[in-house]
């Protein structure tokens, strides 16, 4: 082996116990988020699909569907349901955002340092925003 | 394909660009999905049951439906795998937990796909 490549750096990927001690600029955030939203999305799926199911499959089962949001089942109160609900409502949020973030970039090829920062800030303030919004109707403030 | 040559390909299995593309065609489907959902849960009236079945029972609707539920079965597949190649490194783990992707996505697939064309 010649020293070149015995000296070769090696980069490895931030490992999800590192998240915490690491101070990421915004666009870090966005895109750290973008893969934790992926993944609460990707856990809550049968959740989506029993939503779904109970939603669109009878009138009773649509009672059913909305009284789990009030009432609770299976010992899990209402007020989790919502919070689970409301879990969704973000991941989903910022996953879309951060999704057409991506997509704008990768089409305009309009990638800057600036340009990056402040379209992460509008993703991050946008789906938080969006988020509270939703969630106040959610748990019935309006 | 030549194996040798100045044209030889010696970067790894060549699905980089594939999933690049394919993660992008799924997410645009899938926000057009949303908005389409969106649109018509907006239109004025209270959202009860049979305004929420109508949405979905439209054929259109349906197959849109069923096209969403197909990108996201894949997009979710690319995104989750990636995860896995990036945090787990030992083999069996790794391969248990794509394993359990596969199975835990093409399940609600199917159980969601079923919900639709029942409607």
């Amino acid at each position: 082996m010649t020293d070149s490549a015995k000296t070769r750096p090696v980069f490895t990927n931030i490992h999800v116990t590192q998240i915490v001690s690491y101070r990421l600029p915004p666009a870090g955030i966005v895109s750290i988020l973008h893969r934790i939203s992926g993944v609460v999305m990707f856990l809550l799926l049968p959740f989506v699909v029993w939503m779904l199911d109970n939603s669109l499959s009878s009138e009773i089962s649509f009672d059913a569907f909305t009284n789990v949001f009030v009432a609770g089942a299976a010992g899990i109160p209402g007020w989790f349901v919502k919070l689970v609900a409301l879990g969704l409502i973000w991941a989903y949020l910022h996953h879309f955002i951060a999704g057409v973030r991506h997509l704008w970039m990768d089409a305009t090829h309009s990638v800057s340092k600036a340009q990056g920062h402040s379209s992460a800030v509008v993703t991050l303030v946008l789906s938080i925003v969006l988020t509270a919004a939703l969630g106040a109707k959610l748990f019935g403030l309006y | 394909m030549s194996t040798f040559g100045s044209k030889r390909l010696v970067v790894g299995a060549h699905y980089g660009l594939r999933d690049w593309l394919a993660q992008r065609i799924t997410a645009v489907l899938m926000a057009l999905f949303t908005l389409a959902l969106l649109v018509q849960v907006l239109m004025p009236g209270a959202l009860g049951y049979d305004r929420w079945a109508a949405i979905f029972s439209q054929q259109w609707m349906k197959v849109l439906t069923f096209v969403t539920i197909l990108s996201l079965t894949y997009h979710a597949w690319v995104g989750v795998r990636d995860i896995w190649m990036d945090y787990i490194k030992p083999v069996g783990i790794r391969l248990a937990l794509q394993v359990f992707s596969i199975v835990w996505l093409l399940g609600c697939a199917g159980w969601a796909i079923q919900v639709l064309w029942r409607l």
